[in-house]
């Protein structure tokens, strides 16, 4: 503790270049936070898919249709625990601009194989009765200040009804929420039957098909057999796991693993030079005063200590404003963006991996200078005077 | 080794490598310095000087020979071991003052201090004794770059003495200073010696600092060439 006032002197004493490296550090640190918390957003659907849940779409991709008498043979695979089947909307609220994500379904199924979503059996029961009912994530009903019995217009911008409207009014029976906040809950569910019998186009489709294994062991297993049962058939499956599905679907936009990667690192970098270059620098001018306290007593180690302590408060410096910085950033982004990015957040796990590089970029930086002046022999520091 | 005798040097080598060449300072060094002494060592540029000052200040190692201090050899310790020697019995005043810049003054005062366990409250009492002492009392909060060099001098021997060490090593401490101011600061050495009983060893090129000292060697290619009291060189000197 008698160390860290010397330490903080040492590192303050020149202002403008404390102010120029740790604004470095504070920049390297704003763009991985916030870019980390942005991956984190992407891939929540990723990290959200359950282990044992896959996903059977056409083959040639997933917008074209699947018969609905393949639900019936997927059920019947070996290892198929529950089976449920959806369709794309494509809805609006009110204006266009104003997307709902919105499925058609089946609602005796749907929440076994969604096990993470959470209704109550009243609610659900109230929505089984109601052909036009809709079930709304919380998230959904939040944003647009949806209640249980509000009916709600619904438009699509794919699908016209039998009236020759776009436009499907849908009551609100339900609000589901899910076990764990990660889960997204920005979208509604209603009636598959319900939507079949009111659309102009006709049709026995479905727009895919999911269903959960015995054992997460059997995935494999249970696709190659429904892919095999379906193929040269007029509409050839794609089986995979949800979690394979959801990264592919997000790779489409590009790979946001290695942009970031690719970002983060360049800009570490960059800093990891620029801030190794000025503790080397300031540690070259002290080397007098290192010979002092050297000479005073301070032993080797000691100073050592001292040093990679300053490189690592500044590192901690730059970094936790840096962090602070991207805190609000990703916060007002998050209210800005809660439509399309419901999990915009920079979470805990996110914090804890920017202390850790901060940690490591103050003692890669401190490492040689201190090392130096750990070496630094006393006579030969006041002979170059 | 006698109870009066702080430091005891035997057959002290010291011996350097310079590309193919050895270079030898010393060869057979013996001397003696009393407790309470103020020895003044003197020689031309090249003579061992300071070479000798580092190895009883304990900054350097002899390539042979003994080195005692206070009945206790100091010339096998390791690195880390000296540096607490130091701490415990060294005061170190240099040519330049060598006081932090970023340190006010009585916190480069209270540097040595660090090294103890002495509590905050202790630390600060001793850092008010000793700039008291240099008469800096009133100068405690300036920066080293608020003071002349007198002032700085007198710093840096507030904090040689902080610690209250046996002995205090100065290395051509009016080096940097005029000769009025130069007179102050021997004074004040002189006066530690005198009346703190503070040994004290003060390499120098000036034969008018080496008047205050009680004795004075002179060096000369590694080797005590004489051996002159005060009065003599007073003589010498006028």
């Amino acid at each position: 503790m008698k160390d860290l006032y010397l330490v903080y002197k040492n590192l303050t004493r020149k202002k403008l270049r404390l102010f120029l490296t740790s604004f470095a550090i504070f920049i390297a640190f704003l763009i991985f936070a916030a870019v980390t918390a942005l991956q984190g957003a992407l891939n929540s659907g990723v990290e959200m898919s359950a282990d044992n849940r896959l996903v059977v779409f056409n083959k040639i991709n997933f917008t074209q249709p699947l018969p609905y008498a393949y639900i019936n043979k997927v059920s019947g695979v070996d290892g198929v625990k529950n089976v449920t089947f959806a369709n794309w909307f494509g809805g609006y609220y009110q204006e266009p601009a104003n997307q709902v994500v919105t499925m058609a379904v089946d609602p005796d199924s749907y929440f076994e194989v969604y096990s993470e979503l959470v209704v109550t059996p009243e609610q659900k029961a109230n929505w089984l009765q109601n052909q036009a009912g809709v079930m709304v994530g919380e998230r959904l009903a939040n944003v647009n200040n949806w209640q249980i019995g509000d009916r709600i217009p619904v438009s699509s911008n794919i699908f016209s009804n039998k009236d020759g409207g776009q436009t499907w009014d849908l009551v609100v029976e339900g609000i589901f929420t899910a076990n764990d906040p990660q889960v997204d809950t920005g979208y509604m569910v209603f009636h598959y039957k319900y939507f079949m019998e009111t659309q102009s186009w006709g049709g026995d489709y479905v727009g895919w098909i999911v269903l959960t294994t015995d054992d997460p062991a059997l995935n494999e297993q249970v696709a190659k057999a429904i892919d095999e049962n379906f193929a040269n058939s007029q509409a050839e499956t794609d089986t995979s796991t949800e979690k394979a599905f959801n990264k592919a679907f997000i790779e489409q936009i590009g790979n946001i693993g290695l942009i970031i990667f690719g970002v983060v690192f360049m800009a570490f970098f960059t800093i990891l030079v620029l801030v190794g270059n000025t503790m080397v620098l300031a540690i070259r001018e002290r080397t007098g005063e290192i010979a002092v306290l050297k000479t005073l007593g301070f032993s080797s180690p000691r100073i050592f200590r001292m040093i990679l302590t300053e490189s690592c408060l500044l590192a901690f410096l730059g970094g936790l404003l840096g962090l602070g910085a991207a805190y609000l950033v990703v916060g007002g982004l998050s209210q800005m963006m809660a439509r399309f990015l419901p999990n915009l957040v920079l979470g805990p796990d996110i914090v804890l991996q920017a202390l850790g590089y901060m940690l490591l970029l103050g003692l890669i930086t401190g490492i040689a200078p201190a090392y130096r002046a750990l070496r630094l022999n006393i006579i030969t520091a006041f002979a170059r005077g | 080794m006698s109870d009066e005798n702080l430091f005891e040097l035997k057959a002290v080598a010291k011996r350097f490598k310079k590309g193919k060449e050895t270079i030898s300072i010393f060869d057979d060094l013996n001397m003696t310095i009393k407790r309470g002494d103020f020895l003044a060592i003197m020689g031309p540029s090249g003579s061992g000087k300071t070479t000798l000052l580092n190895l009883l200040g304990g900054v350097d190692q002899p390539t042979g020979g003994e080195i005692s201090f206070d009945g206790a050899r100091i010339d096998g310790l390791s690195e880390g071991e000296l540096a607490k020697w130091r701490a415990n019995n060294i005061g170190f005043i240099f040519q330049f003052y060598n006081l932090m810049p970023m340190l006010n003054a009585a916190k480069n005062v209270e540097l040595p201090l660090l090294l103890t366990s002495l509590s905050s409250k202790q630390r600060q009492q001793r850092v008010d004794t000793a700039l008291q002492l240099v008469g800096l009392a009133d100068r405690a909060k300036h920066m080293p770059s608020e003071m002349s060099g007198g002032q700085l001098q007198r710093v840096a021997i507030a904090r040689a003495v902080v610690s209250d060490p046996k002995l205090l090593l100065c290395d051509e401490p009016t080096g940097d200073l005029d000769r009025q101011t130069a007179d102050e600061i021997l004074e004040m050495l002189q006066l530690l010696n005198r009346e703190f009983g503070k040994t004290i060893i003060m390499v120098t090129h000036d034969p008018a600092a080496a008047r205050y000292a009680s004795h004075t060697l002179h060096l000369d290619k590694g080797q005590f060439v004489d051996k002159e009291d005060d009065d003599v060189l007073q003589e010498k000197s006028a």
